[in-house]
């Protein structure tokens, strides 16, 4: 057996030097968490502070579908209600989805890819803690005046002359705020994936999650200062004197439109490519098999997020414009859906001759490909402008978005956190009431959103406090809300699992599902350093190829669950 | 003419990808699905409103065409998806299939997305021209109609121009002149919340907006436009029948009362049409000339300066 000496220093063996990493407590723990620069605090902070707003969205949401239950109701007033909607648009993206997906990143962007840590910490922090001050910030306008011109603000009403109150100008610092925090987390995340990879992992074997929050970085770095300018321009309009969106000054409302736009496109994909991440990556493992289609999975990402800045004019339609530009954005708002088919298509491949493992993360995963398809086709009627006519800023845009972001991103979310829970955790969640959750959150949510087609179709408009009996609106106005109560238990349901099983799961080990990707080659929960040995990656699934090499070494098939398998050697 | 293209085209696609076997039972049973639904797709759970303007004809019939593609579509995907679950669970399929990919089948279903996106595309500019483009007025309409220098003209001119004004919370009709700014001094008629027109006579809407934004929208009468401020906006619609009402409201979130901001238009037959614009005229002026006769009072006994003010 000859050996070369310059062999040991090319492949290095994997091998566990266990050791403590931990400092000597001198510090109270909440203070740890602090001043915390780990990415995991910091991750676990986001996801807890994120779903916090969620819940306050989901009571906002709650508010207005009771007022809408009967016609002619009298619980909340235009104001209110008017309040309440831009407060509940504005919670669920800026304070919710975006930075879920920021806190799932921050946990496992350096686990999935073999760092140690992300690239500049003590900015991961700065982006936690910028989050939390925009909420605040925010939310402290409740105790005041709440903005009121929904979560686009178009102007002229949100300008100084007919939303003479504060909350525009906190709805103005959440976007400064939120705005910064995301974009220096963008940076972070790009500069991460593209520096800090485990030897071996090339761009072609990157973990599908890992490509998602690479390109919903860049789109960030795309369109948030867009929107920073946008709204700095309304600051100014509103309190330095200036006439961009003022017709009465030579300034235009359609101006603001174009820029919100520009921004808000991009950013629906930034809210949903990190849950088509998250499910690549929770669908094979279920499946027992390869996700179907790498390459185009990740090309279409890319194809996405390009499409995504030229799509805009689609919330436009409505608006001054002229023929020929409605047909452009037409027809590229039809290119967009054929990146998406594709994924669609590599998804449900994926389960095709599979060995389906039905876990309560499968469930949301599947719920999710069953919801987003309709989300999806929905988008395809609303970009046919003609039809956009009758359909924009009806209740069937409202359904059409709720199916993509909340049965899309939302139940993507879910599945991510009952998959990633035993990681971040050492527990499992309890498998059983994840699935009764999942079922009542998915009938509530269909009985919720899918009458709302049906209300667009027969001419109710959106952001309507109160209607009129005569109208032929009232019971599916009413089947909506006993929906959106029954999504709402769904959904608490699920919290309480999250909250119960850290305490009172059942104990997991380092891979409970027998997982493709690095993060499950540590243990649940990682220490302070991720790994002691980063292992040689060699496609796009290291740890089965790790597992299989283990259990041919050993001769010992892997059980799924239970601290023993992870052997100390 | 045009579902017969649209079938023949994805029964083309659907054989390269699948075989024939397969397409001789798939193929009529999604023709079937398809044109069952576009039957009950005119339930009104599940399709346009129209009906008042051929323009809203043309959309609703746009809709109904997609929206059997989508149905298609859809139960195709979740069939798979739910067989998948049935027949490939673990304790019934232990061992996976462990392929990466079949660039064969994702090239051809890419090419079958395009394909319905192309038949989609298509079939809405083949419908585009009846949507945007007013069409003649009926003969006899020439005693009401009217000028305006702007907007789409019906092929041979003759319309009516009726300006529309948004402001918080109620909708403005001026008759017969555009947007003229100088209407209060020209007396011109006009009314609030429910406008009055003629059937069988091509209507052009001038939008405008006063103060924020709003959006105009009649759904029987076609879509709905912005009135964005500093800008004017265009629509028509012809109204087929006589003694009609049509309900809409106000489609831009535009302040607290914006739930309140309806509309209605009322078609009559052209006769009536002409009666009411004069008796509103006169009604107008009388008014006008009340106030003037109050105000000239008020300011002979102090209450008002002389320029009309407290």
């Amino acid at each position: 057996m000859a050996t070369t000496t310059a062999e040991p220093a090319l492949r290095p063996v994997p091998q566990i030097l266990v050791h403590e990493v931990h400092k000597p407590r001198e510090t109270r723990q909440w203070l740890d968490w602090v001043l915390t620069t780990d990415h995991k605090k910091i991750g676990i902070m986001y996801l807890v502070l994120t779903f916090v707003f969620f819940i306050l969205g989901g009571v906002e949401a709650l508010l207005m579908r009771s007022q809408l239950a009967v016609p002619n109701n009298t619980l909340i007033s235009g104001e209110h209600y008017n309040e309440l909607l831009t407060m509940h648009g504005t919670t669920m993206i800026f304070l919710f989805v975006v930075p879920v997906m920021a806190g799932f990143g921050n946990y496992f962007v350096p686990l999935m890819i073999g760092a140690r840590d992300m690239a500049f910490p003590r900015l991961n922090a700065l982006s936690f803690w910028l989050l939390l001050c925009g909420g605040i910030v925010f939310y402290a306008s409740l105790f005041w005046h709440p903005p009121e011109a929904g979560w686009w603000s178009y102007p002229p009403l949100s300008s100084i002359q007919y939303s003479p109150s504060g909350g525009q100008d906190a709805w103005i610092f959440l976007i400064h705020l939120t705005g910064i925090s995301s974009l220096v987390g963008a940076i972070n995340f790009y500069v991460t994936i593209a520096n800090m990879r485990a030897p071996g992992m090339t761009w072609g074997r990157l973990p599908l999650f890992i490509w998602s929050i690479l390109i919903y970085a860049v789109l960030l770095i795309i369109a948030l200062p867009v929107v920073a300018a946008a709204v700095t321009m309304l600051l100014t309009d509103r309190h330095f004197g200036t006439h961009w969106f003022d017709p009465t000054n030579h300034g235009s409302p359609v101006l603001w439109e174009n820029l919100f736009w520009f921004f808000g496109h991009p950013e629906v994909y930034i809210m949903i490519l990190p849950g088509f991440g998250m499910i690549s990556e929770v669908l094979p493992v279920y499946a027992r098999k390869p996700i179907f289609g790498y390459k185009a999975i990740a090309a279409s990402t890319i194809v996405i997020a390009f499409l995504s800045t030229l799509v805009w004019a689609h919330h436009l339609f409505t608006a001054p414009m002229p023929l020929v530009v409605l047909g452009f954005f037409m027809l590229s708002s039809f290119l967009i859906g054929i990146p998406t088919g594709v994924k669609i298509f590599n998804w449900t491949a994926t389960l095709w001759r599979g060995s389906l493992v039905m876990s309560a993360s499968m469930y949301y995963a599947i719920g999710f490909l069953i919801v987003f398809l309709i989300g999806g086709i929905t988008g395809i009627f609303l970009a046919v402008f003609p039809v956009d006519w009758q359909l924009n800023d009806t209740y069937f845009v409202v359904a059409h978005f709720h199916y993509v972001l909340m049965g899309g991103a939302v139940f993507a979310i879910l599945s991510g956190t009952y998959y990633w829970y035993p990681k971040m955790t050492g527990r499992l969640c309890n498998e059983r009431l994840g699935k009764i959750a999942f079922w009542v959150t998915f009938f509530g949510f269909n009985m919720t959103f899918f009458v709302q087609h049906a209300l667009g179709l027969s001419g109710m408009p959106r952001r309507i406090y109160t209607y009129q009996p005569d109208m032929g609106w009232s019971t599916y106005n009413l089947i909506s809300t006993i929906g959106s109560y029954i999504l709402g238990i769904g959904i608490l349901m699920s919290m309480y699992n999250f909250v119960r099983s850290y305490k009172h799961g059942k104990i997991a080990g380092p891979d409970p599902w027998k997982g493709n990707t690095l993060e499950w080659f540590t243990t649940s929960p990682p220490p302070v350093n991720n790994f002691d040995v980063v292992p040689r990656v060699r496609s796009v699934e290291p740890m089965r190829d790790i597992r299989l090499e283990v259990e041919a070494q050993t001769g010992r098939l892997q059980k799924t669950g239970g601290s023993e398998q992870f052997a100390r050697s | 003419m045009r579902r017969a293209v649209i079938f023949v085209r994805s029964l083309l696609g659907a054989v390269r990808r699948f075989g024939i076997r397969f397409v001789a039972v798939a193929a009529p049973l999604s023709a079937g699905i398809y044109f069952a639904l576009a039957q009950s797709a005119s339930a009104a759970c599940c399709t346009l409103k129209s009906g008042g303007s051929p323009n809203a004809t043309s959309i609703a019939t746009l809709y109904d065409i997609i929206f059997g593609l989508a149905v298609v579509v859809f139960v195709g995907v979740v069939g798979v998806i739910l067989y998948s679950l049935w027949k490939f669970r673990a304790d019934k399929n232990p061992v996976a299939l462990q392929i990466h990919g079949n660039t064969r089948l994702e090239i051809s279903m890419t090419l079958t997305a395009v394909l319905i996106l192309v038949v989609i595309a298509v079939v809405t500019f083949i419908k585009l021209p009846g949507i945007v483009n007013p069409p003649n007025s009926n003969a006899g309409a020439s005693a009401v109609l009217s000028a305006s220098l702007t907007a789409e003209n019906p092929p041979n001119g003759q319309k009516l121009t009726v300006c529309v004004t948004g402001r918080q919370f109620i909708w403005r009709y001026t008759y017969g002149a555009g947007c003229n700014k100088a209407a209060w001094q020209d007396r011109l008629p006009y009314s609030y919340q429910e406008m009055v027109v003629p059937a069988g006579v091509t209507v052009n809407l001038l939008i405008q907006s006063s103060d924020v934004i709003h959006a105009w929208w009649i759904p029987a009468l076609g879509g709905k436009v912005d009135a964005v401020p500093g800008f004017t906006t265009y629509t028509w619609f012809k109204a087929l029948h006589a003694n009609e009402l049509y309900h809409g409201q106000c489609a831009q979130l535009c302040g607290r009362q914006h739930a309140f901001m309806t509309a209605l238009v009322k078609v009559v037959t052209p006769k009536q049409y002409t009666t009411w614009l004069s008796q509103q005229s006169k009604l107008i002026t009388q008014q006008n000339d009340q106030v003037s006769q109050i105000r000239e009072y008020l300011i002979k006994q102090g209450t008002l300066t002389p320029s009309g003010n407290y």
